[in-house]
């Protein structure tokens, strides 16, 4: 009987490439601090973090990268206070409310949003959003914080609206019948029973959509503007860490200071990231789990 | 029958299984003759699953599975001294609910062979037909064995889970409640087969159906709650058992 | 306080609900349609087939179209496999540890790092470290890493679906574990794989932050001829001229960005047909 050595050497790449994942993760982690702490050789961490200049191809230049930071953090803030309230809704009228045969076709619409490429989508928004923005608000440019949360608030939508329908589909029938039964209206049912049922849920689709859009780069580039300027209102223009890295990496000289700043600037958002999806796998497990486990009296 | 000698085919010395905090076998030692049926019977979770599972180490499969005794294959160790696929060659099983694979009739039958190595198409031909004759689907499968196997009916599909089994030249073959699912002419075709099997190899028999045994087996033990409480010549069982337990079970007082 | 009517509640709160779900379907079919009309003008055989001219204010976009196939291709070979085999770890070989657990969330992880990071990441260990330079290869592997989690995820349900009885059975005619996993659960899986896979790919066809420093052009005058070699590629093209160079033809730029999306489309269209064949013809 031939067993080993041909299914030794296969299981060992099978158990390899098991753990490639976990590889892949701290390699990259190590790649972005290995270039991007090298950065804290000439400037300190305070004046990177905090500082408010980031003007990286001056004499000398300066390497502040709080108005990133904050770019990111308001057009993120913004997206999501757009999209999380009309993405609930949004799934919650597929799941529950619309008839059966217009579910479906509710259904692939969303999910080819999620298709279409994001520069697609940027530039869309460029040609779109953009002039209209600046129309109505009366602006010398419609590339603004606004305009990006707007548009990555819609990109966001088919990540937080399937979350959601699936958080949804977890709550068990027999919640819904229980309330139907005690005499509540359809619409009670789901926002009294059902949408709490499912609060992980949308603790976790509201933490994978910050996720979505923090590392978005292409839309943002391409409708933001970019002034790496701290922002006083959504209707100035500003720069996400995501562009900045775009958007400099051409010019910046290999092992120069700029490369090592726009590395650093990676693991800040690595770390943004990793945070986001621990949180947002956490309250989904905690959901699957909760669900599962018999009611109380 | 011949009732002189028989050979001990499987020897069980002090076998306890247990899959984490359950414990489905104490202490069981028996032994099995080489070309017999014997019935193994008794109510749900008395172990009966568990020890055919033991025997060909699908147990194994499951990580809470722990034992301890031994079981002897022809006098060889099969937990220690024998390579797993040898011993489930060696040791075929039919199961509960008929399992073919998504393949055609005659693929199905092939699976086996091809594992071991065989290849060339005419030997497989001639081991397909072979196997299928003794499990008595030759004559309804013949025209169709390139058409799905799921295609067949529940009585045809467990007979060529049998044929699957003998593809491969086992000597002995476990049974774990292969009627369940069957109506009482499949029901009729399976223990037909199995009557003539015997001839060629050792049959363990696992059932919930008393009668089925009592028709079938040579010999028939009796398990509950994991222990084995009495085995015998089947006549012997079902007419006057040495156990009060295994009359009260036979007569249906509980089960 | 006065009691609300639960009926008038519940109307006001569907419609809300309602046009909630409009807000979001109405425009992607505006921008569907947006982008059709203006770019079906563009379409013609000598735009998907020609090169670009008068710095990419004319002719065509074929040197991107080239590009984004073989990047696709690329991140392929280097993906379908290693996620095989991890998706096979995951589901058949690993026990219920730790270890299992810190794979999976180092899943999650990689699910989550924004594109431009793997840029960086592309940029750092294959560009410099792995000394490649801007590739097709750098950019093949970085795109394939990116989409490993995708796949992994997709295959690893396409096992779990696979039937026990059939390892079991497997098992019991004295195969092996890999024996059982090549001839009875993987040719049942490959289709769900298959579907999880292009999907993936789908999505990198049409990234662009990964393959900027990775292997982007801006202009080639030829195709590349080997994976060391620089390409054009499609939704970088789109970023070129639509902010990049000036005076760029509206068509143009709409005419790119339909061909993008029919690339999309059609590794969708065609991973979604696999998986419905799949069902119809599935026995069990």
């Amino acid at each position: 009987m031939r067993k080993r050595p041909h299914e030794f050497f296969i299981e060992t790449a099978i158990f390899l490439a098991g753990t490639v994942s976990i590889f892949f993760v701290i390699l990259i982690f190590i790649f972005l601090l290995k270039e991007g702490l090298a950065l804290f050789r000439t400037v300190s961490l305070w004046d990177f973090l905090a500082g408010k200049d980031w003007y990286p191809i001056s004499q000398p230049p300066k390497f502040g990268a709080l108005p990133l930071v904050l770019g990111s953090l308001w057009v993120t803030l913004g997206a999501i206070v757009v999209s999380v309230p009309v993405g609930v809704a949004c799934a919650v009228y597929i799941g529950e409310v619309a008839p059966r045969w217009l579910r479906e076709t509710l259904k692939a619409s969303v999910e080819f949003l999620a298709a279409i490429p994001s520069i697609v989508l940027g530039f869309i928004g460029l040609v779109t959003l953009v002039p209209l923005v600046q129309n109505i608000f009366h602006l010398p440019t419609g590339l603004t914080a606004l305009s990006g949360s707007l548009m990555l608030g819609f990109m966001a939508m088919p990540t937080i609206v399937s979350i959601m329908e699936d958080a949804l589909s977890v709550v068990p029938k027999s919640y819904r019948e229980g309330a139907l039964a005690l005499g509540a209206t359809p619409w009670q049912t789901i926002w009294r029973v059902v949408i709490p049922a499912a609060s992980s849920g949308v603790i976790a689709a509201v933490m994978l959509g910050i996720g979505r859009v923090i590392g978005e780069t292409m839309a943002v580039m391409m409708i933001t503007g970019n002034a790496a300027r701290i922002p006083t209102t959504l209707l100035e223009p500003v720069r996400t860490m995501t562009a900045t890295i775009a958007a400099e990496m051409g010019e910046a000289v290999q092992g120069s200071p700029h490369y090592q700043s726009l590395f650093a600037i990676g693991i800040v958002l690595f770390i943004f990231t990793f945070i986001i999806n621990l949180t947002a796998d956490f309250f989904l497990h905690r959901e699957m789990a909760d669900l599962k486990k018999p009611r109380k009296k | 029958m011949v009732m002189g000698v028989s050979k001990t085919k499987i020897d069980i010395q002090g076998l306890s299984v247990s899959y984490g905090p359950i414990q489905s076998l104490k202490n069981v030692s028996f032994k099995v003759n080489e070309f017999e049926i014997l019935g193994v019977i008794g109510p749900a979770s008395s172990g009966k699953t568990s020890l055919l599972r033991a025997f060909n180490r699908l147990s194994d499969e499951n990580p809470l599975f722990r034992m301890e005794g031994k079981v002897l294959l022809d006098g060889v160790d099969i937990y220690k001294k024998m390579d797993v696929p040898t011993l489930r060659k060696k040791i075929g099983m039919v199961f509960a609910l008929p399992t073919p694979l998504p393949l055609s009739i005659f693929d199905n039958i092939a699976y086996g062979p091809r594992l071991h190595g065989i290849h060339r198409h005419s030997e497989l031909e001639a081991i397909v037909e072979k196997s299928l004759r003794s499990s008595f689907l030759w004559d309804e499968a013949k025209d169709r064995l390139k058409t799905p196997a799921m295609k067949l009916s529940g009585g045809q599909q467990q007979r060529l889970c049998i044929a699957r089994t003998l593809a491969v030249e086992p000597e002995v073959i476990l049974f774990d409640e292969p009627c369940s699912g069957l109506d009482p002419i499949a029901t009729a075709h399976v223990e037909e087969a199995m009557g003539v099997l015997k001839e060629k190899y050792t049959l363990i028999l696992v059932t919930n159906n008393t009668k089925q045994a009592a028709r079938v087996s040579d010999r028939t033990a009796f398990f509950l709650m994991g222990e084995l409480v009495e085995i015998d010549r089947t006549e012997k069982i079902f007419t006057v058992p040495s156990d009060q337990r295994t009359e009260d079970y036979i007569s249906g007082r509980f089960g | 306080m006065i009691r609300l009517n639960p009926r008038l509640t519940q109307n006001v709160a569907f419609a809300f609900l309602f046009f909630s779900t409009l807000l979001i379907i109405v425009p992607v079919f505006c921008i569907l349609f947006i982008v059709v009309r203006n770019g079906l003008p563009a379409l013609n055989w000598e735009f998907v087939s020609a090169y670009p001219r008068l710095g990419m204010r004319a002719g065509g976009i074929f040197p991107a179209i080239v590009g984004t196939v073989y990047l696709v291709l690329g991140a392929f070979v280097f993906s379908l496999p290693v996620g095989i085999l991890a998706a096979i770890y995951l589901s058949e070989y690993a026990k219920d540890h730790w270890l299992k657990r810190v794979v999976e969330v180092a899943i999650v992880n990689l699910a989550g790092v924004p594109s431009v990071v793997y840029g960086l990441f592309g940029l750092g260990l294959f560009v410099f470290f792995l000394k490649f330079g801007a590739s097709i290869i750098a950019g093949s592997l970085t795109l394939g890493i990116m989409s490993l989690p995708v796949i992994i995820t997709a295959s690893r349900e396409a096992l779990g679906a696979v039937p026990r009885s059939f390892r079991e059975v497997s098992l019991a005619l004295g195969a092996t574990k890999w024996q059982t996993i090549r001839r009875a659960v993987l040719p049942n899986a490959l289709p769900g794989i298959l579907t999880g896979t292009i999907l993936a790919l789908s999505r990198a066809a049409g990234e662009t932050a990964p393959i900027l420093f990775t292997v982007a052009a801006f202009y080639l005058p030829r195709l590349p001829k080997s994976i060391f070699d620089q390409c054009m590629a499609l939704p970088y093209h789109l970023y070129v001229i639509a902010t990049q160079v000036p005076n760029v033809k509206p068509s143009i730029q709409y005419g790119t960005a339909l061909v993008l999306i029919f690339l999309v489309l059609a590794m969708n269209i065609v991973a979604i047909v696999i998986r419905a064949r799949f069902r119809k013809r599935k026995l069990w």
